[in-house]
């Protein structure tokens, strides 16, 4: 079962919203490029980002260390969680001796990861998504297709179709700003409600014990500041050792990830607020095994810009859900199986191996060599399927020997003058569904050289 | 014996001749050009020899592996890539019509066997150790898909995801060629789908892919696309084909072999 392949196929058996999909997601891949172009040293700062975060993961426990101890200074109070069920076990932890039932969280794709929302819903918490893409896939009860722009796989008319059912909005509404407005005034409410408020975090600064969140709402800024108790989750690589290493990291994450030149909204948090309370969340869910992983460290190198889903050709054309996890496209191809690797094993082959991933990430994250690296870790682990198993044997048994490979390829030849059409591409022929097989000449490349070096 | 060792090319080509002067080539051609498209092993065999190489073809040659190794199937990827080795191995140069085999030896040889070898693709053979600039007639509108293996693990030209100075090797050899009219699709270098299983194991997200590329080519008014891999060539007219759509097919090497004969 190939269940990327069967989903994508979904997602592309309608050529239309797949074409406008593909259209949305690469017109963003271009702000990017048009973002990059007005930086010169852009080559130079991907580099300088790569070089800080694999300084940072060589050292990672003495600067998360740090980051504890100078969090704690301004006054945070700072949690580890070895898993998703642990870090939510001490989000509801801290929820519950506070009281709170209403909750506003800001963007956080580890939450998603963790699905702390159901837990939270469960144990009678209201949670609230406030960045207006999180919100609209909470409304529709579906996972975010992106780690940037969570609902980049909804319309505007589906939105306001949505925003009809559960904001009173008048029916057939879908200009983006009156939506927008429409969400404002529904989620001012809820901000206002709120007992706590959760963010992500961008940036963990081990020197200094602050964090910086980024977002183009002020969702966090309002959650974070109105309610008295602010809870942060972060992932254990989100550190970076020193304040400065934000002037390489700002100016690249925005631009590669929308094509802005910053975020609208930085905010950096040093502790609580006058008379409030902060807790941070560290979590490390499956990254240190990672880290002990020469092969894979390096995508925990990885910002959540989202620029390498936005030029992969694969995820464009076969939308976020396809992949099945909260990271999809190629970073989430390379994170998932590091996971869990028989639930993920479709993942490292959703992809042509094209490379644009690598060349497009801001902190040079090899991402298609790592795809590839998985691609044996899973036939290694017996993973892969085992028609793939039988056919790399014949390869290698024919491949193996001349007079077989020549034989091999003068049958396939003949087989496709001589058979019927209807055999040729009946069902076993998957590379026929969609397109003709190649021509079939007479004589190979090699007896053609052959008869030629007679003649003369 | 596998392979001829140095000393012996020569007489072993032509037995008898006098030693011509010039650079002596080793062709690997892939092994579905082999099989399927023998006129661009040719065309590369002509336009080298048309630049003053000797062209060997060492007949025991198969293929570089790359087939299982990207399947994930190393160890049987490993035998095929040991014997690709030591076939080519006496050889100075080595010259092969296909971007993406030439990265899979080039890149991943290291890794896979332990040692590396020097291989070229055939343009960046011409543009760099070569250093020619092939001249000729080809009257045509040719739209330029830039085959993701040659671009990026090549480095064959810039990319347009890196801020880095606008390079194209494949157009600069192209650009002395008259008439030619060498067209730049929307997207300057997206990829086709093939993605060699990738074309089976997602072979619906593979034909968008595939039928994308060929509407950006369809809508700058290319007759014919052009690139330096056979492979995704062979998945574009796969797709052509099925479609029934007049816009054609040809590897740079035919090009360039077509013009030069002009």
């Amino acid at each position: 079962v190939n269940l990327h392949a069967e989903k994508a196929a979904l997602f592309v058996s309608d050529p239309a919203r797949s074409a406008w999909h593909d259209q949305a997601v690469w017109w963003v891949r271009q702000k990017r490029d048009n973002a990059q172009r007005a930086v010169p040293e852009w080559e130079e700062l991907r580099s300088l980002a790569a070089q800080i975060k694999a300084h940072a993961l060589s050292r990672l426990a003495d600067y998360l260390e740090q980051f504890e101890r100078n969090a704690q200074a301004l006054g945070a109070r700072v949690h580890w969680a070895r898993d998703a069920e642990e870090h939510n076990r001490i989000v509801h932890g801290i929820l519950r001796d506070r009281g709170v039932t209403r909750l506003v969280k800001s963007k956080s794709m580890l939450t998603e990861e963790c699905h702390l929302n159901p837990y939270l819903t469960e144990r009678g918490i209201e949670v609230v998504d406030t960045d207006l893409g999180e919100r609209i896939v909470q409304l529709l009860r579906e996972p975010p297709s992106h780690i940037v722009m969570p609902a980049i796989h909804r319309k505007k008319e589906e939105i306001g179709a949505l925003f009809h059912d559960k904001l009173g909005t008048p029916a057939g509404l879908s200009d983006p700003k009156a939506l927008t407005e429409a969400a404002r005034s529904h989620l001012r409410e809820k901000f206002l409600a709120a007992q706590a408020g959760l963010t992500g975090v961008n940036f963990a600064i081990a020197e200094t014990g602050g964090f910086v969140v980024c977002t183009n709402e002020g969702n966090a800024d309002l959650g974070a500041s109105l309610p008295p108790l602010h809870i942060a989750c972060m992932g254990v690589e989100k550190i970076v050792p020193r304040a400065r290493d934000l002037g390489v990291f700002l100016r690249i994450l925005a631009r590669s990830a929308t094509g802005q030149p910053i975020t609208t909204y930085t905010s950096h948090f040093h502790g609580p607020k006058p008379g409030g309370e902060l807790h941070i969340v560290v979590v490390d869910h499956g990254r240190s095994a990672l880290l002990a992983r020469p092969d894979f460290r390096r995508s925990l190198s990885c910002i959540r810009c989202g620029a390498c889903m936005n030029t992969c050709p694969v995820y464009r054309r076969s939308g976020g859900h396809s992949y099945g996890v909260t990271v999809p496209g190629p970073i989430g191809s390379v994170l998932a199986p590091s996971v869990d690797s028989r639930k993920h094993r479709d993942l490292p082959f959703a992809s042509t191996l094209c490379g644009s991933c690598t060349d497009v990430c801001p902190v040079r994250i090899d991402l298609h060599h790592q795809l590839l690296a998985w691609r044996g870790e899973l036939a290694r682990q017996h993973l892969i399927p085992s028609y793939k198993r039988v056919a790399a044997r014949i390869g290698r048994g024919v491949l193996s020997r001349p007079w077989l490979y020549r034989f091999s390829g003068w049958l396939a030849r003949v087989a496709l003058r001589v058979l019927p059409r209807g055999l040729l591409y009946a069902r076993w022929n998957g590379w026929g569904r969609g397109r003709d097989l190649p021509p079939a000449p007479r004589a190979s490349f090699r007896s053609q050289w052959k008869s030629r070096g007679h003649a003369r | 014996m596998e392979f001829a060792t140095r000393a012996a090319i020569p007489s072993r080509r032509t037995p008898g001749a006098c030693y011509r002067a010039g650079v002596d080539v080793a062709l690997f051609v892939p092994c579905y050009v082999d099989q399927f498209y023998p006129q661009v092993g040719m065309a590369t065999a002509e336009v080298l020899e048309r630049h003053g190489c000797n062209v060997f073809f060492p007949e025991d040659q198969t293929c570089c592996g790359q087939p299982m190794y990207n399947s994930g199937c190393w160890d049987d990827a490993r035998p095929v890539a040991e014997r690709f080795a030591r076939i080519f191995a006496p050889y100075e140069h080595v010259v092969v019509p296909s971007g993406s085999c030439a990265s899979m030896v080039r890149n991943h040889y290291a890794d896979l066997i332990g040692k590396g070898v020097r291989v070229h693709e055939l343009c960046e053979f011409l543009h760099d150790v070569l250093k020619v600039t092939p001249r000729g007639r080809f009257p045509h509108k040719v739209g330029l898909h830039r085959s993701c293996h040659g671009l990026r693990e090549l480095r064959l030209g810039s990319g347009s995801e890196r801020l880095v100075p606008r390079t194209d090797k494949v157009r600069e050899l192209l650009s002395g060629i008259e008439s030619l009219e060498l067209l730049e699709p929307s997207r300057p270098d997206e990829c086709c789908g093939f993605g060699g299983t990738f074309a089976l194991d997602e072979e619906a997200v593979s034909c968008r892919m595939g039928r994308d590329r060929i509407a950006d080519h369809e809508s700058i008014g290319a007759e014919i696309v052009t690139g330096t891999d056979t492979s995704c060539l062979m998945h574009l007219e796969g797709l052509l084909r099925r479609d029934g759509k007049p816009l054609r097919v040809l590897h740079v090497a035919e090009i360039l072999a077509r013009a030069e004969a002009a």
